[in-house]
């Protein structure tokens, strides 16, 4: 098992390596698919400028990061490529670890996964992190997404091991960081309370309890996170600058995701009321789902990160890594899926035409914003496709755990199972 | 979504496509070649007309009279040149200042990669002038450009002629409201370049040239004159630009809109424009036309000087004036009247040339097929997807062995390093081929890439010793196709024509291999099917087009300039046709050749 990983962190440290010292990782920087304006690793150096110079850094309109990252760059940016790496090494060991831990409860001995297949899977997961081509665009542009996928992994990872108070305090870290993984604390509630035998119960006290317990730690430590930040810079700009900057999102530089193309076209007195529908939509996925899948609280964070990885304002392809790096731990699902093809041939095709368009719209001056919305929309269907598969292929192996794997009509001949 | 996910209607879908797999292919490709064929038939065309209305509905007055006198600066330009040997930059200089405009030179020095033989040049040193007439109407933000190349020898005196009298004519008018340059430039394209590059302050060649002292606003269009005699018989348009970028459409119906009003015979690709579209012979001389544009688009090599502008936005033709034995014999003074109402009407633009289509082709100067007839031509041929289907339906039923990662893998890097060598080493390798053989650096160049070329044919055999499964050829195939379609479709959307004429030939060899095939015969049909192939075919092919078909001799020795050429486009110019071929479409062609030798 270690001799892999060590093989895959060496392989892909050397991809990265190459890429950087190479010429594309400057045209990587400026690609609008790999680095949003939230994420821009130029905008944090601008940052970091504007604070030594001893201006606020939220002055103009151009750093859009939390203030416990420029700090945090602060002391790093002489070296920060060589910080670049290592946070992503330390980032996808916690992934590894994290979905090492993921496999045990998903006990499904009776139907698919063998302990050996279980056994490669953290390796999987890893591989399937560290050789993403989006994860290594997005590691040499130098985005700052790689922090929050550390994050969120951290949390994870935390929420796996049942360790409640680091889990409150990584999400408070993670929702700090970018807002959306807020709703991520529904399956790490779920999950939790699986462990700890709490019954999902509303009329329980011990519910309520622990779910107070949680929102304690949860908004104590994300209270001190916002304190902190304030005493470090003086002022409450950053609220507006980053929190104000992802709700509001005032900067419609094309990307991959939905908004852009949506609110330029706009009229302006529609637009708080799109704005509203456009941001509920990241959340309100959380009821249905966590009423549906609340058995299985860890599918349900794979969910709710493909969720937010296709409605948020500013989606770049790390945050897709990101779910994307699951995949191997439903494996066992893999004889469900049904348009898992076409969804590849899509997001494929998708990814290479994304900088087609944009060289014919931008450069060439050929093609206009039409183009490249309709391939962002496209891949977004494939992406909502993707994740509608993975679901009914759970919910199907759910039926067939229960039923039996060959189902029979009344009359003895087999049934076919037809989703309406 | 109810055929989706109903898996009784999807199980007889996929049944039915892989059971009518092949037939379907077929029928999809035929019908491909068919639609593109009937793309010259004029009903399926559509008329040109003009789109933009800032140049539309205005009517516009030419007046130019000075014809005799831009021929007589003409020939005093063409004798300071043979005095001067090479550009008389100091004469140029005067004469514009005496014309009343801003003067500027620019020097520029480039080594090119490897000595072109067709032009005869290694070490390039040149000297572009320019001369700015300033909008007395409205403030400096916007400019038009008029270039006319100084070349060696007796070509093109009295282009240069012509635009120092429209300069002159030009100052004394007061309705300009945009800058207009008037651009004399060394060397043709490699002075064009180092203009733009110096006016737009950008490096993306490496190229050696002195910054620009004065410049316009920002260039809305710009024409490039090319004239050799004092009267013409037609003037011909030249639309392909570098990468097979095209104009709006909307400059060349301007050209045609004054051409129809001045009375001036008007060509593209060289061809006259014939009414009886009906009568097999005008069928066929539109199709001619057709393809010619097609097959200068797919070279990806800028036609004319005004090719390098379109990288920069700015919307730019070519104009060639023709003197053949016929008549309509037409004088210096209507085509400046006929380049007067251009850029009166040039002038009146609000904005960007934008309205009207990017994506064309041409079949005559006054029908033309958008993007949304060709394109269904080129998604028939990419209907190999099916097969793609077939083999996803093979693999994804369940079997006892499944292939490994490095089965595939292997192939893909090892196909990708040949091509990687191909990008590289013709030119790295060049001064030592001309140590060790006797050739010069430019039959080095050819020869190393056409080398390397064959010797990729002969790696892969032995990539995959043991590692060959009968599942593995097929997840193989199914990674090349996809590879194939997502590379043809994307090269097809920068470059339409390119990408229809390598499907045209690769889309079969990716078809119908298999490793179960009598090997000989396949080898030989997958070779003939080649990138390489579809190349030397063009040539012979242009030629014919061009009614001047060659011998096989001569044939083969301007194939081997025609690779040699498309290298220094890339190096020169910044073409991506070479990087196209030697980096993606070899090493996709080279997985099918693995899968015909798998073991």
């Amino acid at each position: 098992m270690a001799a892999p990983l060590t093989v895959l962190l060496i392989l892909s440290v050397t991809i990265r390596a190459a890429l950087y010292r190479s010429s594309l990782a400057d045209f990587i920087a400026e690609r609008v698919e790999v680095v949003s304006p939230l994420t821009d690793w130029k905008r944090v150096v601008e940052g970091l400028a504007l604070l030594d110079l001893g201006v606020s850094p939220y002055s103009g309109d151009v750093f859009h990061e939390t203030p416990l990252i420029i700090y945090l760059f602060h002391f790093v940016v002489d070296y920060a490529e060589m910080t670049f790496m290592l946070l992503v090494l330390f980032q996808f060991r916690k992934q590894k670890f994290a979905l090492e831990a993921d496999c045990y409860p998903l006990d499904c001995l009776e139907l698919i996964r063998s302990p050996k297949e279980m056994y490669y899977i953290p390796l999987k997961v890893a591989m399937f992190y560290l050789l993403n081509p989006f994860t290594i665009l997005s590691c040499v542009a130098k985005s700052t997404c790689g922090l929050n996928n550390a994050v969120i992994a951290l949390f994870i990872l935390s929420t796996i091991k049942g360790n409640v108070l680091l889990s409150a305090i990584f999400l408070s870290l993670a929702t700090y960081q970018s807002i959306y993984p807020l709703t991520l604390c529904a399956p790490a509630l779920l999950y939790l309370m699986q462990r700890k035998y709490i019954p999902v119960n509303f009329q329980r006290v011990s519910f309520w309890w622990f779910i107070a317990q949680y929102a304690f730690m949860y908004l104590g430590s994300l209270f001190v996170i916002i304190g902190l930040s304030f005493f470090l810079l003086g002022s409450w700009d950053y609220l507006q600058s980053v929190y104000g900057f992802i709700l509001s999102v005032p900067d419609l530089t094309p990307n991959i995701g939905l908004f852009w193309y949506f609110f330029a076209e706009m009229f302006e007195h529609f637009r708080l009321f799109f704005l509203c529908v456009f941001q509920i939509n990241v959340f309100f996925y959380t009821i249905p789902l966590s009423i549906k899948l609340k058995e299985h609280p860890v599918f349900l964070m794979f969910m709710q990160l493909a969720v937010i990885s296709i409605f948020k304002s500013y989606p770049t392809v790390g945050d897709i890594a990101l779910y994307l790096a699951f995949i191997p731990v439903w494996s066992h699902l893999h004889r469900f899926l049904r348009n898992i093809f076409l969804v590849t041939c899509v997001l494929v095709v998708c990814s290479a035409l994304f900088p087609v368009l944009w060289h014919l719209w931008i450069y060439a001056g050929s093609a206009n914003s039409n183009f490249y919305y309709a391939i962002t929309l496209l891949f977004n269907v494939a992406q909502i496709l993707l994740m509608s598969d993975y679901f009914y292929a759970f919910l199907r192996r759910e039926h067939h755990l229960s039923y039996g794997l060959y189902l029979k009509k009344i009359n003895g001949s087999e049934a076919t199972l037809v989703l309406k | 979504m109810g055929l989706l996910s109903d898996p009784n209607r999807r199980r007889a879908l996929i049944s039915l496509l892989t059971r009518l797999n092949a037939p379907i292919c077929v029928v999809c490709y035929m019908a491909g070649v068919a639609w593109f064929m009937g793309l010259a038939f004029e009903p399926f065309t559509l008329r040109t007309y003009m789109s933009e209305n800032a140049m539309g509905s205005t009517m516009v007055e030419e007046r130019f009279p000075a014809g005799e006198r831009a021929l007589a600066t003409g020939r005093e330009f063409s004798a300071h040149k043979k005095k001067v040997g090479g550009m008389p930059v100091d004469w140029l200089v005067k004469t514009m200042q005496d014309r009343g405009l801003e003067v500027f030179t620019q020097r520029f020095s480039r080594t090119l990669p490897f000595p072109d033989e067709n032009k005869e040049r290694y070490m390039v040193k040149g000297t572009n002038v320019y001369g700015i007439l300033r909008a007395p109407r409205a403030p400096r933000t916007e400019a038009l450009v008029l270039s006319a190349p100084c070349t060696p020898g007796d070509h093109n005196n009295q282009a240069v002629g012509l635009l120092l009298g429209l300069a002159q004519y030009f100052r004394n008018q007061i309705y300009w409201a945009k800058d207009i340059i008037f651009l004399v430039n060394e060397h043709d394209l490699i002075g064009m370049q180092a203009w733009l590059e110096g006016y737009h302050h950008t490096n993306t060649t490496g190229m050696n040239w002195s910054p620009l002292q004065g410049r316009g606003g920002s260039i809305q269009a710009a024409l490039s004159l090319e004239l050799s005699s004092d009267v013409i018989t037609s003037l011909d348009l030249v639309l392909e630009g570098l990468n097979g970028q095209l104009p709006n459409l909307d400059l060349a119906n301007l050209f045609y809109a004054f051409c129809q009003k001045i009375g001036v015979v008007c060509t593209i690709q060289g061809k006259l424009q014939r009414n009886d579209w009906d009568s097999v012979s005008g069928y066929s001389h539109s199709v001619q036309t057709l393809m010619l544009m097609v097959m200068k688009q797919a070279s990806g090599r800028p036609w004319g000087d005004h090719g390098l502008f379109l990288r920069y936005h700015i919307e730019a033709a070519t104009i060639k004036g023709i003197n053949s034995f016929r008549q309509f014999k037409r004088d210096a003074t209507t085509i400046g009247r006929l380049l007067e109402g251009m850029y009166r009407k040039l002038n009146n633009l609000l904005e960007r040339l934008h309205q009207s289509y990017f994506f064309y082709l041409m079949p005559s100067l006054s029908h033309f097929v958008s993007i949304g007839y060709y394109m269904p031509a080129f998604c028939l041929l990419a209907v190999i997807l099916l097969q793609a289907l077939d083999l996803w339906v093979q693999i994804a039923t369940p079997q006892e062995s499944s292939p490994g990662v490095l089965s595939v893998l292997t192939p893909l890097v090892i196909s990708h390093l040949t091509g990687v060598a191909l990008y590289t080493l013709p030119t790295r390798f060049q001064e030592m081929a001309v140590e060790h053989f006797p050739v010069s650096e430019t039959e080095a160049v050819v020869l190393t890439a056409i080398a390397v070329y064959t010797a990729g044919l002969a790696l892969p055999h032995n990539t995959h010793r043991c590692l060959g499964t009968e599942q593995g050829w097929k997840v193989l195939k199914l990674v090349a196709l996809l590879y194939l379609a997502v590379l043809l479709g994307c090269t097809a959307l920068i470059n339409f024509s390119l990408g229809y004429i390598l499907a045209l030939t690769l889309v079969p060899a990716a078809a119908f291999v298999t490793p179960n095939l009598p090997k000989v015969l396949s080898a030989f049909i997958m070779v003939i099917l080649s990138p390489a192939c579809t190349l030397l075919y063009s040539v012979f092919f242009f030629q014919e087009l061009q009614e001047a078909p060659v011998s096989f001799q001569d044939g083969w020795l301007l194939y081997l300039s025609v690779i040699s050429q498309g290298i220094l486009d890339h190096f020169l110019y910044g073409s991506l046709v070479y990087p196209l071929i030697a980096l993606l479409v070899y090493p996709c062609w080279l997985l099918f050749w693995n899968i015909l030798f798998w073991k």
